[in-house]
């Protein structure tokens, strides 16, 4: 006997791709921003030219506060229906599931907030103070990024073990119970 | 039959979405542009200027930060404009409006008090540093030469700056321009201008990105259409309000 579970509704399914499209771009947008001026992490010049992200800057800085407003807003929808449905309990998913998303929900966040405060320092200097000065608020920034960067190749690969039932469940909505 | 119908719809959708994404990401990245930025990038460039302007007329400070010793050397970035040494001797700053044109000794420019502060330098690439700045303010400056004002008394909309010989300019907006901390200034850590840090006279505007703090000012501009800027033209975004 098998059963037909719903179990992602439609505008969290929606939400959850568009920002898939969404932190690609910021990610891809941010590291043309960060080749500029790479303190962190230095970036080979032959691995920049291969992949086509040196001398970029201010494509990149024109990418990112376009997609800006994209990922802002569909976060905000999703955090909204998260918080109205009550879905944020996560209340079919297991314990490790539950940290990881939870986590990632507060990355995506100080990410908007660090972001925010490398990008008007001065207009918004009391939250650039709050997170430490300039410096530290671009540290944060980028140290986020690398936590998307680790975060999603994880998630895709629970997924590829969880199987076709579960990536399913995402796109179409539904999951079949045996 | 139902859920199979729902399953190919879904993943149709699915396909169709990223497809869309990829397609559009290149018809902007291939399509016209504005001044090197694709249409859509520069006019959301434009649209954040608007909404960040008004909601936040440039009013705040730029945080006070410890001063660097005397004598620190500032770190340089770009010699567009200063690739000759500077004539201090003969140095003349000229102030254009479309009214009147009129040409200043370097020593106008200690008529007014000299204010000074030490705040962080930030440059578009990423870096910042903390520097004292130390000169005339902007403000001050029109005030006493009566200058950047219309024969109705309303300002221009925009400040031009030029070096001498004008291989490096930026542009503007006057409210930045009557903040408070922008300064022509004549000293940087507590010694006087280097040349490669724009002696004998720089613009300081912290509450922009570096690339508008113009070094070895040789011309100011006042105009209600906007004057050019260097790197805007390199896809840059004219505004840079920090």
């Amino acid at each position: 006997m098998t059963k037909i579970v719903e179990k992602h509704s439609l505008i969290k399914r929606c939400t959850h791709w568009m920002n898939v499209a969404l932190l690609c771009l910021m990610i891809w947008s941010g590291i043309l921003i960060y080749w500029a001026n790479d303190i962190y992490i230095v970036i080979p010049n032959e691995f920049a030219r291969a992949l086509n992200i040196n001398q970029r800057l201010a494509e990149g800085m024109a990418w990112h506060f376009f997609i800006m407003w994209g990922f802002v807003l569909n976060g905000l929808v999703y955090l909204a229906y998260l918080v109205c449905s009550g879905d944020w309990r996560f209340s079919n998913y297991n314990k490790i599931q539950k940290i990881a998303y939870t986590a990632v929900i507060i990355m995506a966040i100080w990410a908007v907030l660090s972001g925010l405060a490398i990008y008007k320092p001065v207009t918004l200097g009391w939250l650039t103070k709050i997170l430490g000065g300039y410096e530290a608020a671009r540290f944060q920034h980028f140290l986020m990024m690398c936590g998307f960067v680790i975060f999603i190749p994880i998630h895709v690969i629970q997924v590829l073990r969880a199987g076709w039932n579960n990536f399913r469940s995402m796109v179409a909505g539904y999951e079949i119970e045996k | 039959m139902k859920l199979k119908n729902r399953l190919i719809i879904s993943l149709a959708c699915f396909t169709l979405f990223f497809t869309l994404v990829i397609v559009a990401v290149n018809l902007i990245k291939s399509g016209e542009k504005i001044e090197r930025s694709p249409v859509i990038l520069r006019k959301t460039l434009m649209f954040n200027e608007r909404l960040w302007s008004k909601l936040f007329p440039p009013k705040n400070l730029s945080l006070e930060r410890p001063s660097p010793p005397k004598g620190k050397l500032p770190r340089v970035n770009g010699r567009i404009g200063l690739e000759t040494a500077p004539d201090v001797a003969n140095y003349k700053i000229i102030v254009e409006s479309p009214d009147k044109k009129i040409t200043l000794p370097l020593s106008a420019i200690y008529a007014t008090a000299k204010i000074g502060y030490s705040t962080e330098f930030r440059c578009i690439e990423g870096w910042s540093e903390d520097m004292q700045f130390a000169g005339a303010r902007f403000s001050d400056f029109l005030d006493f030469y009566k200058l950047g004002r219309k024969s109705d008394g309303t300002y221009y909309n925009y400040v031009g700056l030029e070096t001498p010989d004008r291989k490096y300019y930026v542009s503007i907006d006057m409210a930045s321009m009557l903040h408070p901390q922008t300064l022509l200034a004549y000293e940087m850590n507590h010694s006087e201008l280097r040349a490669l840090n724009g002696a004998p006279l720089r613009l300081a505007i912290p509450i922009k990105y570096g690339y508008k703090s113009l070094k070895r000012v040789g011309k100011i501009i006042f105009s209600d259409t906007r004057p050019p800027d260097y790197w805007v033209e390199y896809g840059y975004d004219w505004y840079a309000g920090l």
